[in-house]
């Protein structure tokens, strides 16, 4: 069993307005170059890795999402 | 260039050449920080050795200039930590900046009460004349300069080395070799063991300068400063008003080029402005290597220090962890030649320096990779890691400058008695190292002794092993909230100061059979 499905990763929504995130996530690159987006996404990435809070699901969202790939 | 006045110690022509060799019980070759360490803790011991060095000065050059808390507490009992602190430069505090702006800074030992700071700054020129002013005081330490190993016969009952001196070569025979000779060890090349690891393409400049300006007695470290826009730079006072900058200067630089004093020259003067003023006291391009033997014991012969591993100077690893290597061998190997232990111990000094070499290596290359990522990603991580520090407390977590050099535990040794009591939620646990405290006017690690000791707080009428020390303590006060100890706790120390084992309510048979494992007997060998 692998950690992305094993150790607490949710896979239901737990947000409450999910097409308002959604979008949100996306316009926010809009006027971004790629070096722009990526230094973004690594800001967005860090600050959510502390907001969760759980060394194990944040290591298991990273499984999940080389697995997803 | 440099204002250290170097003195040459004495060379006599080796007594071997006229025909009266004497068998040797312990040979330490190479005299750095390593090998003048375990030579004075081998004497405190009452162990003689024969020390050799194949030049007759100290350290040609600053070198390893952050002396960790550890350290000191092991120069301690040889005598060597109060002319270090003395003379050198205390420090427990740094800076990062990012461009011209502090993102954060950070405090290594925010609660008083030990007896060493985290930290002294002094150059290994003159911690290495302190080590040799002891050995050379001391009876039982032969101090041999100008003796250079070419050759070794590590036989299973003893090892003869080849010795070239100024009057020709002579054969030394030792019970035991240990092999303190550096990353380009000679013992380790004639014995051809393998010393791999991971090579490292950036480029450093160390520029050691005098200047005349307040330094500040602490670490800095830029990245992006505006004095060196593209790279990061590494700041350390020294004693003598003595300055380290260390410049990263990326894969491409010209070795040759980069040293020239006038290029040198032209990075420092961005850096300090049109009127400083300086000398320069020691310049080195430098890459480096993350290495392990595979085995530190090879029968007769042992490796310690950089002969054995070494790491980037990010985090001060290098000369601190060749010292734990010794402080954790020189019990070992005393109570061996002494017939007291079995060979067998020397095995944990293999297992348990090894695990810390990894650890340090870990350490390192990850302060590496986050200082000169390897791949694009990496540096996005890293540059946003910067960007989110100064405002978002919890990015300086991830924000890896160096992990400065703590004692490495030892978890699992075959020489610590794992925990029975469930209820421990604090302390250090079997095979981390024991925690200075307050003592009656003292310290608690000047309490311990040289040989084994335990730690017995509020608990009476305990009958320990032979040789062991009983330090009594209130299970009340600084020491006991550092131990998590409540009345009847009892700490077992190694002589090295590690944990050997601890319980809540100790009979003196569990301490008897805990001290006996710790001694390296009771497991199949």
């Amino acid at each position: 069993m692998t950690a992305a499905s094993g150790s607490g990763l949710r896979r239901d929504l737990a947000l409450k307005r999910p097409d308002d995130v959604y979008n949100a996530i996306v316009d926010a690159h809009r006027d971004l170059d790629d070096a722009a987006c990526r230094a973004f996404d690594a800001r967005l990435i860090l600050l959510l890795a502390n907001q969760v809070g759980d060394d194990a699901a944040v290591l298991a969202a990273i499984d999940a999402a080389r697995e997803t790939a | 260039m440099g204002s250290y006045a170097y003195r040459a110690y004495p060379y006599r022509r080796p007594p071997e050449l006229d025909g009266t060799a004497t068998r040797r019980g312990v040979t330490i070759v190479g005299a750095g920080l390593a090998g003048p360490t375990l030579a004075l803790l081998l004497a405190r011991h009452g162990v003689p050795s024969l020390l050799l060095d194949e030049d007759d000065t100290v350290s040609v050059g600053s070198r390893s200039i952050c002396q960790a808390k550890h350290t000191l507490e092991v120069w301690d009992q040889i005598g060597v930590a109060a002319p270090v602190v003395a003379k050198g430069v205390t420090w427990d505090q740094g800076e990062v900046l990012l461009g011209e702006r502090p993102i954060y800074r950070f405090h290594l030992q925010p609660e008083p009460g030990h007896k060493f700071p985290a930290f002294v700054n002094l150059q290994q020129y003159y911690v290495e004349e302190y080590l040799y002013a002891r050995c050379l005081a001391e009876p039982l330490i032969e101090l041999r300069p100008r003796h250079k190993v070419v050759g070794i016969d590590n036989g299973a009952e003893g090892v003869t080395l080849s010795v070239e001196t100024p009057d020709g070569t002579v054969p030394i025979v030792s019970d035991w070799v240990v092999a303190c000779d550096g990353v380009r060890s000679a013992i380790r090349r004639l014995l051809d063991l393998p010393f791999p690891g991971e090579v490292f393409d950036d480029r450093f400049l160390i520029a050691d300068i005098r200047l005349r300006a307040e330094l500040p007695a602490e670490r800095r470290f830029w990245f992006y400063p505006p004095f060196h826009p593209t790279n990061s730079v590494l700041m350390h006072r020294q004693a003598d008003d003595v300055l380290r900058v260390d410049f990263q200067l990326g894969r491409d630089a010209d070795p040759v080029e980069e040293a020239k004093p006038e290029n040198v020259d032209r990075r420092l003067r961005g850096m300090f402005g049109p009127d400083a003023e300086w000398e320069h006291e020691w310049t080195s391009v430098y890459t480096f290597t993350c290495r392990s033997l595979d085995r530190f014991v090879h029968g007769r012969t042992i490796f310690a220090g950089d002969s054995a591993h070494v790491v980037s100077p990010f985090g001060a690893r290098g000369g601190n962890s060749g010292v734990d290597d010794v402080d954790n061998l020189a019990w070992k190997l005393a109570r061996v030649v002494r017939g007291e232990s079995f060979q067998a111990l020397l095995d944990s000094y293999d297992i348990e320096r090894r695990a810390a070499a990894r650890e340090n290596i870990r350490q390192s290359t990850r302060s590496t990779d986050f200082i000169t990522p390897k791949f694009a990603a990496s540096r996005v991580f890293r540059d946003a890691t910067l960007a989110l520090a100064r405002d978002y407390p919890f990015a300086r977590a991830f924000l890896n400058s160096g992990r400065l050099s703590v004692a490495t535990a030892a978890p699992g040794s075959p020489l610590s008695t794992p925990d029975i009591d469930a209820d421990w939620t604090g302390g250090p646990a079997p095979g981390e190292p024991m925690i200075d405290a307050p003592h009656t006017n003292r310290w608690l690690i000047d309490q311990v002794g040289k040989g084994f000791a335990l730690l017995a707080f509020d608990a009476d009428g305990l009958r320990p092993p032979r040789d062991v020390t009983v330090v009594a303590l209130s299970a009340s006060g600084v020491a006991a909230r550092r131990y998590g100890a409540a009345p009847g706790t009892v700490y077992l120390i190694r002589p090295d100061r590690y944990v050997a084992a601890r319980w809540r309510q100790p009979n003196d048979a569990v301490i008897e059979k805990a001290w006996r494992r710790a001694c390296g007997e009771g497991r199949a060998s």
